[in-house]
């Protein structure tokens, strides 16, 4: 008997069908990913394998078999003890995920006691145990710590840890490494090998992101609208896909290791700031958010920021268009002129005010630098939906009529609409699906040619960065540890923090991620 | 300085300031009253020359910045008042004396607090109780028969004036039963059982006004709670609803109960107006709305003061009792 077996599938919330006629099985002890975009259902199936859905109004059919449990006829009852007793799930924000009233050893503990009949006492040691087996260190002490007191990646680690507590025969993991650093990514995917390896549970992945399925899995279940597209071994889905859809999917993803063509970058500075400073914060709790970075800006380049969270990139960009004043330092334009820096941000459903018309918000700079003639701005904005690729009608709708990508051309038309020369984009794509953020990157690159915009683009993700960038900067604690041409940082990193987050990203390829993964073993090792 | 110390320190600055504010804003009011207070404090038969001496004798012809120098004085120093053929000492702080009884206001509010926090203390225990309880009931059998008819209940105890639920109760208990004495005052410290006997029904009558916000209050937390991340990690676990609801949803509740006890307490000392005439407690709300009437200048400012201190205590004691239900919150 298999240890999950899915057959036809369907889940309905009123009247979208989110899941639509799924079949799959997983062998004990086996690996399968469900990836697919946003929307596709993914995380709809791992919910059901628990039967999440009893009690929230979704209409689930079908049958589902979990570890011997018929999910769909089980009592109230039985369904409790397969919850966390014969399979666990670990879910994507490790934050909100865990009580915050509570010590993190007593949450496990608590779990724990649900499915064993034991003393608090003993429960409590086994949390201890767990939490001592994924890794957090002085676990006796820290099994007494509240969630706000770990970082991100222990707080994952102390999920796995509440996973582990019961030896559950399959792991159900809902994108499970979404909210954390590259770097601590690829040590909690490391965690779930090795525990795999040791206790030979079976584990259900769900990731939007096909480099961390070729990390972690044997088998792959790519989705698309509550269906199956493709289903097979790792390495023949990435390797050699055989539906268009997935060959889309794939080709979109950025690579960290393709150049780029380099764009025409004139001798021009636009913008140039020296020793930018920035602490928040008095006395003893100030903090150093940003610590003497330089750098200048040309017409029609490309600087890629990266760096992991913490790292100051959002705070230095926060300056670069004055929506923060530098502690120290001086920020110039380039040629005497006002250098005219917009900003396009990440969230594209929180920066745009819900209650205004997408039109009104595009407006907002032209209104601000003094445009007064209603007919004047009309014109301008139609003509800025069209240049980011929506339509002039769409001017009087609202943010919630648009999807994600939509609304991040809304975002980049408002940045234009005070005709910059520089813009600095916050994380612009990593709200997005990859063929989204694909489109949103061509687009912005298009409007570089066009205008000789000088973009700075800050995120995390080094791929992305690679792909837009003509020079990258790296920070890490509020400076620069290394710049240069994109290339030159990417093939031959001088930094030691460069090259581990360069070793931390997912290979696409199964065979290239086991290598890294043991390479990282060693230098863990050593 | 941080930490505990340093909390309880510059909370203390902070009441006193907000204290001060207070009386000169009083004393601002009181003179841009129009009638004459001497006229009102002697009576309505004193002949023009009466008037002319309480006035006198009551510093009443002083600039304001003169009464408010003498006013402080007191607090600091205490004075002495001289009432026609004795003289008096109030030694501080003094609060000075009633126009009308001439006694120390210092006194007066000894008297009358006992009554008001008596009665609120009773009543909050019964309103958090109440509210609470009903609603940990109503978020957990949500959309049930079981709660509409909490919700029914407690929404009718807000709606209902507290005259009508008092004498209802007193007609009731009292009249018709005869379970229980028509309620009047005993002390504490005199007979702790006929104190709780006696105060039953007008903490009743309180604290089923105040109930159903906190219910109301429980209830959304509860259900916002319910809804987040964290509710749904334990459900995948395995974890009983009774769990759930009882340690993890009701934990968020917390602050705001804590938040608007804090509010209620503070404004139920001198508020309780109704609820003191009605049961004839002889309470600070009762006091300072005679005081008003007449135009006693000390005993409102003494009132009003006595009243915003337990305003500023209960928001100080709320704040401790938030950083402790949630390890997040730091003193400061």
């Amino acid at each position: 008997m298999s240890l999950v077996d899915v057959t036809d599938l369907r889940v309905d919330f009123g009247t979208l069908r989110a899941v639509d006629g799924l079949s799959f099985r997983l062998e004990e002890g086996a690996a399968l990913a469900l990836v697919g975009e946003s929307g596709s259902g993914k995380s709809t199936v791992a919910s059901a394998l628990l039967g999440l859905h009893r009690g929230t109004g979704a209409r689930v059919e079908g049958t589902v078999e979990v570890a011997g449990t018929d999910v769909q006829r089980a009592s109230d009852e039985e369904l409790r003890r397969l919850r966390g007793g014969r399979a666990a799930m670990v879910f994507q924000d490790p934050l909100s995920s865990l009580d915050p009233y509570y010590a993190i050893g007593d949450q496990i503990a608590e779990v724990y006691r649900v499915h064993a009949r034991v003393s608090r006492r003993a429960a409590r040691a086994r949390a201890v145990e767990v939490l001592d087996r994924v890794g957090i260190p002085d676990a006796v002490r820290r099994s007494r710590s509240r969630p706000h007191e770990f970082s991100g990646g222990m707080r994952q680690r102390a999920l796995i840890a509440m996973a582990l507590a019961c030896e559950p025969r399959l792991l159900i993991a809902d994108e499970p490494t979404t909210a954390l650093d590259v770097t601590v990514q690829a040590q909690v995917l490391d965690l779930l090998h090795t525990l795999r390896e040791e206790t030979g549970m079976g584990l259900l992945l769900v990731t939007h992101d096909v480099g961390v399925a070729a990390e972690s899995v044997d088998e792959v279940l790519v989705m698309r609208h509550g269906r199956a597209v493709e289903h097979g071994p790792v390495t023949a889905v990435l390797g050699a896909p055989s539906e268009p859809y997935t060959r889309d999917l794939l080709a979109a993803v950025p690579r960290v290791d393709a150049s780029r063509a380099p764009s025409e970058v004139s001798g021009e500075v636009v913008l140039r700031a020296t020793g930018l400073r920035r602490e928040f914060g008095r006395g003893k709790r100030a903090f150093t958010a940003v610590d003497d970075v330089s750098l200048t800006l040309h017409r029609g380049e490309t600087l890629g920021v990266v760096g992991e969270s913490g790292s100051g990139k959002t705070t230095l960009g926060r300056m670069l268009v004055g929506l923060l004043e530098p502690t120290a330092g001086r920020i110039e334009p380039g040629g005497g002129v006002r250098p005219d820096v917009q900003m396009v941000f990440q969230d594209p459903v929180s920066s745009l005010n819900p209650r205004r018309s997408v039109g009104e918000s595009i407006a907002d700079p032209l209104r601000a630098r003094g445009e007064r003639d209603e007919g004047r701005i009309r014109e301008r904005v139609r003509e800025l939906l069209e240049r980011v690729g929506l339509e002039a009608a769409h001017h009087d709708r609202y943010p919630h009529e648009f999807s994600g990508g939509q609304r991040q051309r809304v975002g980049i038309a408002r940045a234009l609409a005070a005709d910059p020369r520089v813009i600095v984009c916050d994380e612009p794509v990593s709200a997005l699906d990859v063929t989204t953020q694909a489109q949103v990157v061509a687009l912005l690159g298009e409007l570089q040619r066009e205008l000789g915009l000088a973009l700075v683009f800050v995120a995390h993700d080094l791929a992305v960065v690679r792909q837009v960038s003509d020079r990258v900067a790296v920070m890490r604690r509020g400076r620069i540890v290394e710049s240069g041409p994109a290339d030159q940082v990417y093939e031959d990193p001088q930094d030691p923090y460069t090259r581990q987050l360069l070793a931390a990203v997912p290979a696409l390829d199964p065979e290239l991620a086991a290598r890294r993964r043991a390479a990282r073993r060693e230098l863990a090792i050593a | 300085m941080n930490g505990v110390p340093g909390f309880v320190l510059r909370r203390a600055v902070g009441a006193a300031v907000t204290l001060l504010v207070i009386s000169v804003i009083v004393y601002v009011v009181f003179y841009a009253t129009p009638g004459n207070v001497a006229q009102i404090t002697c009576g309505p038969r004193c002949s023009p020359e009466q008037v002319h001496q309480v006035a006198r004798q009551l510093n009443l012809d002083d600039p304001l910045f003169v009464r408010y120098g003498h006013f402080l004085q007191g607090l600091v120093a205490g004075q002495d008042y001289s009432t026609g053929t004795s003289v008096q000492h109030c030694s501080a702080p003094c609060l000075g004396l009633s126009y009308q009884s001439d006694q120390q206001v210092t006194q007066l509010i000894l008297t009358k607090l006992p009554v008001s926090l008596s009665l609120v203390a009773g009543a909050m225990v019964i309103w958090l109780v109440l509210g609470v309880g009903t609603g940990v009931l109503s978020a957990w059998r949500r959309g049930r028969l079981s709660e509409r008819v909490l919700t029914g209940i407690t929404l009718a105890g807000t709606a209902t004036p507290v005259f009508v639920i008092g004498l209802v109760l007193m007609i009731v208990v009292c009249g018709e039963l005869q379970l229980l004495p028509f309620p009047q005052y005993v002390a504490l410290g005199d007979d702790p059982e006929q104190w709780a006997w006696n105060l039953l029904l007008p903490w009743l009558s309180l604290a089923l006004i105040e109930a159903a916000a906190f219910a109301r209050l429980t209830r959304a937390s509860m259900l916002e709670t319910l809804a987040e991340d964290h509710i749904r990690t334990f459900r995948a676990y395995g974890v009983g609803e009774r769990s759930i609801v009882g340690r993890h949803a009701l934990r968020g509740a917390f602050a705001p109960v804590i938040a608007l006890n804090a509010n209620n307490v503070g404004s139920a000392i001198g508020g309780a107006v109704l609820t003191e005439t009605l049961f004839g407690l002889p309470g600070v709300g009762q006091e300072l709305v005679h005081a008003v009437n007449v135009v006693d200048l000390p005993v409102v400012v003494g009132m009003v003061l006595v009243i915003g201190f337990f305003v500023v205590l209960a928001n100080a004691v709320a704040d401790v009792l938030y950083a402790v239900a949630d390890r997040r919150v730091v003193l400061t």
